[in-house]
């Protein structure tokens, strides 16, 4: 950096040595700092522009021939079946945490008969899409990312393209399609299972009526909670998806290559469910009120 | 017939290749021959389409595929087969279904048993016959390679690109990929380009030798005249491997 000569007023005294090595030194943090939030930013542009033009090709891809329906369908394995253990485990034990911590709670109010209400209005509103997101991130996107980002450096997907095969036809639209069409059917099995964990520790460990548990569900809990959850739910799934997709796609630079885009998959993934689910809850506010 | 016209592609401001200029008649085998980093796998991707020039043109019979769009490049790549350096098999199918794959992607006419007579015909051709249920990971680099051109010859293409395909391997399995690339000349009529700064195996397979050196071709003629060229950059690559010899 060049450095620029400042004229002293007359009596003004000399910045001594010490002084201008640590202002040299804040200039050179400040310069850093801001440098870096100004990259971070930049790329996180260039992801989003990345992401959303992918999204256009994946949905224009997705129909047109041919249809690959083997592909889906074992997408779908991938994503779908292999994040039930997962789920169901996340599912019962949030559950069963939230409905004793309800019901030791609202038994101060004398009002322990919501608990079941709050649970399956928490459940379906918020906690399922987004631990179902969050578990399918950890468990499905890192394994695209991970297994794209490994076809890339070895020339994989170059070969199916020399082969007069789309790659984007063949290994993204069907991630993708998978995350869209089995988040629901994941988001509702942690409803289901959550449910049963807040009944089992409120009714069976917390005592309280097991028909207001069920009574009070039925009056506050209504389809638009559950299909509000879903949309959100497959929202999330084909999110994680593309962006899985994203990263492994465009992985470069060998093994290193492939474990930064898997690490950047995930993070990104989950900062942007919890971040859209903000939005997508306050645009669906209204409907469920 | 693959003809390169003024080609120039540049990474960022790193222009690797400046202008080329390279004609691969049919039936021939045509080597590039250069050091690492000359722009030799850069120019192979800009044949097959699968980087697109800054400029100039790449013509394949006749069409310029720097021009064409991914369903009419497709159309196109149908006369291509690619051996990859390192083979790049499917690694989550055994050597049999990478083998069909190509098969089963672009000949929906056929049946499974016809598939499967077509394949078994192509590894026994570059000796494999008896591996197809083997995954890639259980085979060795020679191995996986030659699965690499039984894959890449399945359809039976006019035209065969093999990026540096004796890279890494011992001597016998080096000379068996040559044999290969000749076999596969003499058996099928193909054109084919190969890319490698293996001397030896390019004055071997050769019918016509390309020297790219610093993103430009600088010689392009048969090994017999290559020999003598008297270009300096030429001279040198060719006496480290005669002066070893």
């Amino acid at each position: 950096m060049r450095e620029r000569k400042v004229r002293l007023r007359p009596g003004e005294p000399r910045p001594s040595h010490a002084q201008r090595k640590a202002l040299a030194r804040l200039g050179t943090a400040l310069h850093a700092f801001f440098g870096t939030i100004g990259h971070a930013l930049l790329r996180a542009l260039a992801d989003l522009g990345g992401i959303t033009l992918l999204a256009i090709e994946v949905a224009a891809l997705a129909v047109r021939p041919p249809y690959r329906l083997r592909n889906l369908l074992a997408a779908c394995d991938a994503v779908g079946v292999g994040s039930i253990f997962v789920v169901v485990l996340t599912g019962f034990f949030t559950g069963a945490v939230f409905g004793m911590q309800l019901a030791i709670a609202f038994r101060l109010f004398d009002a322990e008969s919501l608990a079941g209400a709050t649970v399956a209005l928490a459940l379906t509103r918020e906690l399922s899409p987004v631990l179902t997101g969050l578990m399918v991130t950890g468990r499905a996107g890192s394994a695209i990312a991970t297994e794209l980002g490994s076809m890339r450096v070895t020339e994989q997907i170059d070969a199916l393209a020399t082969m007069a095969v789309d790659p984007r036809q063949f290994l993204l639209v069907p991630r993708v399609l998978a995350g869209l069409l089995t988040g629901p059917i994941l988001c509702m099995l942690f409803n289901v299972i959550g449910l049963l964990g807040s009944y089992l520790v409120a009714v069976h460990l917390q005592g309280i009526s097991e028909a207001q548990f069920w009574s009070r569900i039925q009056t506050w809990v209504d389809l638009a909670d559950v299909f509000g959850g879903m949309i959100k739910a497959a929202i999330f799934g084909g999110m994680i998806t593309l962006i899985a997709c994203y990263k492994g796609y465009n992985a470069s630079g060998g093994a290193k290559g492939v474990g930064e885009a898997t690490t950047e998959a995930v993070v990104l993934s989950s900062v942007l469910i919890l971040v859209s689910d903000y939005f997508l809850t306050a645009l669906m506010v209204p409907w469920w009120d | 017939m693959i003809e390169v016209r003024g080609l120039r592609k540049s990474f960022g401001a790193h222009e690797v290749l400046k202008g080329i200029d390279l004609r691969c008649m049919p039936g021939t085998t045509t080597v590039i021959l250069g050091g690492s980093g000359s722009g030799k796998s850069v120019l192979m991707k800009h044949m097959i389409g699968l980087l697109r020039p800054d400029a100039g043109q790449v013509i394949v019979d006749g069409q310029d595929i720097s021009r064409l769009d991914g369903r009419e490049l497709n159309a196109v790549r149908r006369k291509f087969g690619m051996v990859f350096q390192m083979a790049a098999l499917f690694d989550s199918m055994t050597v049999f279904d990478n083998v069909a794959f190509p098969l089963r992607e672009h000949r929906k006419d056929l049946s499974e048993a016809q598939i499967r007579r077509i394949v078994e015909e192509k590894l026994g051709l570059v000796g494999l016959r008896g591996v197809g249920e083997k995954f890639p990971a259980e085979l060795s680099g020679g191995m996986r390679k030659r699965v690499g051109l039984a894959r890449a010859v399945v359809l039976d293409p006019k035209i065969v690109l093999y990026d540096e395909p004796t890279t890494g391997l011992d001597p016998i399995t080096t000379d068996n990929v040559d044999q290969m690339i000749l076999d596969a000349k003499r058996a099928l009529g193909v054109t084919s380009v190969v890319i490698s700064h293996d001397i030896g195996s390019a004055f071997k397979v050769a019918d016509q030798l390309a020297f790219l050196y610093e993103g430009r071709i600088v010689e392009c003629a048969p090994p017999a005249e290559v020999r003598h060229s008297t270009h300096p950059q030429v001279r040198e690559f060719l006496q480290m491997w005669f002066g070893r010899n």
